[in-house]
């Protein structure tokens, strides 16, 4: 995997940086470091050719190169640049019309009816009354899909009648929608390549005949230097009022937010994180910048974190660990509060590649393991989890049989809680009682 | 090798003009260069670099080729453009050859097992895959394995009606393996020549779900003994440089055979696939070039070379 762009730059001022000044030489190979991360980021490479000649008029015009901490302060031009063209956080939709119309647009596969069912979620959340209508005539069930979507979150969907084209439906649709009291119609339409005029063409009848108040192109994080050219056509073939990034739950560096955003001049307003219908979020130039350069995305992290963990049981736990009464029992209850932060490798996925978490391979990861853990101990007697010494041989095989483990990995695990109770032991007195007030 | 009717050289010459057009000014630059002196210097080897990388084969493959191209105009002091691009497209196209050469169509009963992340295309190449062996003269079977994704059955069913093709199916949230399990058994009794299996979309990083694909294949193992079994990574031509870690996460699970990249119809042309050949030596076999049922193409390495090339 990558190294995060500081522990790069890092090396290179280290490498070069003579007698406190840094030269010309090193700026230029920090800058090469760039472009590199860059384009291995996916970012369009006339883009990151600008970028770079920016992040070195900035360098040079500053006293930057000749403090010690260069490296660092690169970086921080380098993201505040990122941050800049990446743009505003993304937020609420405009909603101003009677009703207002949301019209979805992007390339094949996307992932627009996932996200249509996703914003209707969230506009039915706020305390809206919405529509989702599905205008996708070209994909075979496409329809289909957009009625079991919306029946799985509870909003109703409106499909073309028997031969009525996806313009048809358009021109009805507003009138329906009020007559029948939604106030919010998210409109799905069929994807198309940017290239394909008659479809570009539809788009274009669709949105004058809709007049949607948001009018969103909807863009997979992954897509490499190909971006600029489809978001590019799009942004200048119609009037679009905004960008959503899906799939950015994959491990991609997601470099075409970059190159989306630097030729389709609206800002991107959300991103889709997941299958499920909550997995949307609200963008957030500062965390998307942290992602392109590898540097993780420990923001998003922490909101899962307070998100799963209950925070009276955490101090409950904090408690008993610092009274040395930490038992299997909660080993297991902090096992399961950590997996409701979501999948492990994901949360893994979100530390950053340098520092303390160098080498760090969130792909190995084994959830599995856990879920034996888990399991482990489930098949034990409450008193053999306050009192693991209980546990002869015996015992062992029936907890093994009754988990579906091998007796190797019931003693793998008593052994591995009697290091983490030495371990506790240890810094009794330490930070974490203070930490506790006792 | 004969392809469908609709897939001859109108595509190649269509891939061809498309890519020609993204790399015009790519190699007008290194002509101008070229004409200028009788050698290449650093910013045309440079706008070379650019141009293989806008074409997503990424940096490092890029750079590579470019260094091969540094060497070859030394040997030539220069030498004619055409020698150079000749040369590039030699490269790409050993890059390509370097992996296995699976044949399309192998003799015997074959099990094909469709895998991807969501939005690539796999249920569309699912049926044009179906369409192409049919053209070819097998007995298709279409096993509905998507069970989590919203109306994915009854869009491999409207498909498979299109093409009088049988599917196999469970109601919406199966188990996968289960739908495999049947479909293998009604190809057998029902004389099958090809199953082809359509998975639902999974991230490459969920563990959960690799796991999930890695038992369907399992039962394919146990139930298909004696049938021909292959795994074809479904990638989309539009994504980046995550398209190598698709390739090396999912052929971790299921050792992936070969690569069907679709949407090659748009101005993005799949240049990651180099790179996933040079690096992991995963071939590629099958492009989908269009939303019809004919629009898949035999993979050609020399071709796609030339076209990615200029």
């Amino acid at each position: 995997m990558f190294d995060g762009l500081q522990d790069r730059l890092q090396g290179v001022f280290k490498r070069l940086k003579g007698e406190g000044r840094v030269s010309e030489e090193a700026l230029q190979a920090a800058l090469r470091e760039i472009r590199l991360a860059l384009l291995e980021a996916d970012v369009n490479f006339r883009v990151v050719k600008s970028f770079v000649a920016r992040v070195r008029e900035r360098s040079i015009g500053s006293d930057v190169l000749e403090s010690l901490t260069a490296a660092q302060q690169v970086v921080k031009i380098v993201k505040d640049e990122l941050v800049g063209i990446l743009g505003e956080p993304g937020g609420d939709l405009r909603l101003t019309g009677h009703p207002s119309v949301v019209l979805l647009c992007g390339l094949q596969g996307s992932g627009k009816t996932t996200t249509a069912g996703k914003l209707a979620k969230k506009l039915r959340e706020s305390g809206r009354q919405p529509l989702l209508v599905a205008a996708d005539l070209q994909r075979a069930a496409a329809v289909e899909q957009l009625r079991q979507v919306g029946a799985g979150v509870g909003v109703p969907v409106l499909g073309p009648d028997d031969g009525e084209t996806a313009v048809d439906l358009a021109t009805r649709v507003s009138r329906e929608a009020r007559e029948r009291g939604y106030d919010v119609v998210v409109f799905d339409t069929a994807g198309r390549l940017h290239i394909d005029e008659a479809l570009m063409d539809e788009i274009a009848v669709l949105a004058k005949s809709l007049d949607p108040t948001e009018f969103l192109f909807v863009a997979d994080a992954m897509t490499g230097q190909d971006a600029v050219k489809s978001a590019g056509a799009f942004g200048k073939l119609l009037p679009l009022t905004g960008v959503i990034l899906t799939k950015l739950d994959g491990d991609s560096r997601g470099g075409a937010a970059l190159s989306i955003r630097s030729v389709a001049e609206v800002p991107i307003r959300f991103v889709g994180v997941g299958e499920k219908p909550d997995d949307l979020e609200v963008f957030d130039p500062e965390r998307m910048a942290s992602r392109i350069l590898g540097m993780g995305d420990v923001l998003s992290l922490i909101e899962k974190a307070e998100k799963g963990l209950d925070a009276s049981e955490t101090e409950r736990l904090a408690k008993r660990m610092a009274r040395r009464e930490f038992t299997l029992e909660d080993l297991r209850d902090q096992l399961r509060q950590m997996r409701r932060m979501g999948p492990l490798a994901q949360v893994l996925e979100a530390l950053p590649r340098g520092g303390p978490f160098k080498g760090l391979d969130p792909s190995m990861v084994d959830e599995g393991k856990l879920t034996r853990v888990e399991a482990v101990i489930d098949s034990m007697t409450p008193r053999e989890r306050e009192k693991p010494t209980l546990l002869n041989a015996s015992r062992k095989r029936r907890i093994a049989r009754g988990s579906g483990t091998s007796v190797q990995e019931v003693n793998q695990l008593i052994k591995q809680f009697r290091t983490m109770r030495k371990m506790m032991k240890k810094i009794k007195g330490g930070w974490l009682q203070k930490a506790m007030g006792g | 090798m004969a392809s469908g009717p609709e897939s001859g050289k109108g595509f190649w010459k269509k891939l061809k003009r498309g890519l020609l057009m993204t790399h015009t000014e790519m190699f007008g630059r290194v002509e101008a260069a070229i004409a200028d002196r009788a050698f290449l210097d650093e910013e045309t080897l440079e706008s070379l670099e650019e141009g293989l990388i806008a074409a997503d084969l990424g940096v490092e493959t890029s750079q590579e080729l470019v260094e091969s191209v540094r060497k070859e105009a030394k040997r030539f002091e220069g030498g004619d453009l055409s020698r150079l691009r000749d040369h590039l497209a030699d490269r790409v196209a050993v890059l390509l050859l370097d992996a296995p050469q699976p044949p399309a169509r192998p003799a015997g009963r074959l099990v094909t097992l469709l895998v991807g992340v969501n939005g690539v295309g796999k249920t569309t190449s699912a049926a044009k895959l179906a369409a192409w062996h049919q053209r070819h003269g097998d007995r298709v079977l279409l096993a509905a394995g998507d069970t989590f994704r919203a109306a994915a059955t009854e869009q491999l069913e409207l498909w498979a009606d299109r093409l009088d093709i049988d599917v196999v199916k469970q109601k919406a949230g199966a188990d996968p393996a289960a739908v495999v399990y049947d479909a293998l058994q009604a190809g057998a009794a029902r004389s099958a020549d090809h199953v082809i299996v359509d998975t639902a979309g999974r991230l490459h990083n969920r563990q959960g779900l690799m796991a999930e694909l890695a038992k369907i294949k399992r039962v394919i193992e146990r139930t298909a003994a004696g049938w021909k079994k292959r795994t074809l990574l479904v990638l989309d031509a539009t994504t980046g440089q995550n398209a190598i870690s698709q390739a090396r996460e999912f052929t971790r699970h299921v050792a992936v055979d070969g690569i069907l990249l679709a949407k090659v119809d748009g101005t993005a042309k799949g240049g990651v696939t180099v790179a996933i050949a040079r690096e992991l030596r995963i071939p590629v076999m099958f492009l989908g070039v269009g939303e019809g049922a004919e629009d898949l193409v035999e993979f050609r390495p020399r071709e796609f070379a030339e076209a990615l090339v200029g």
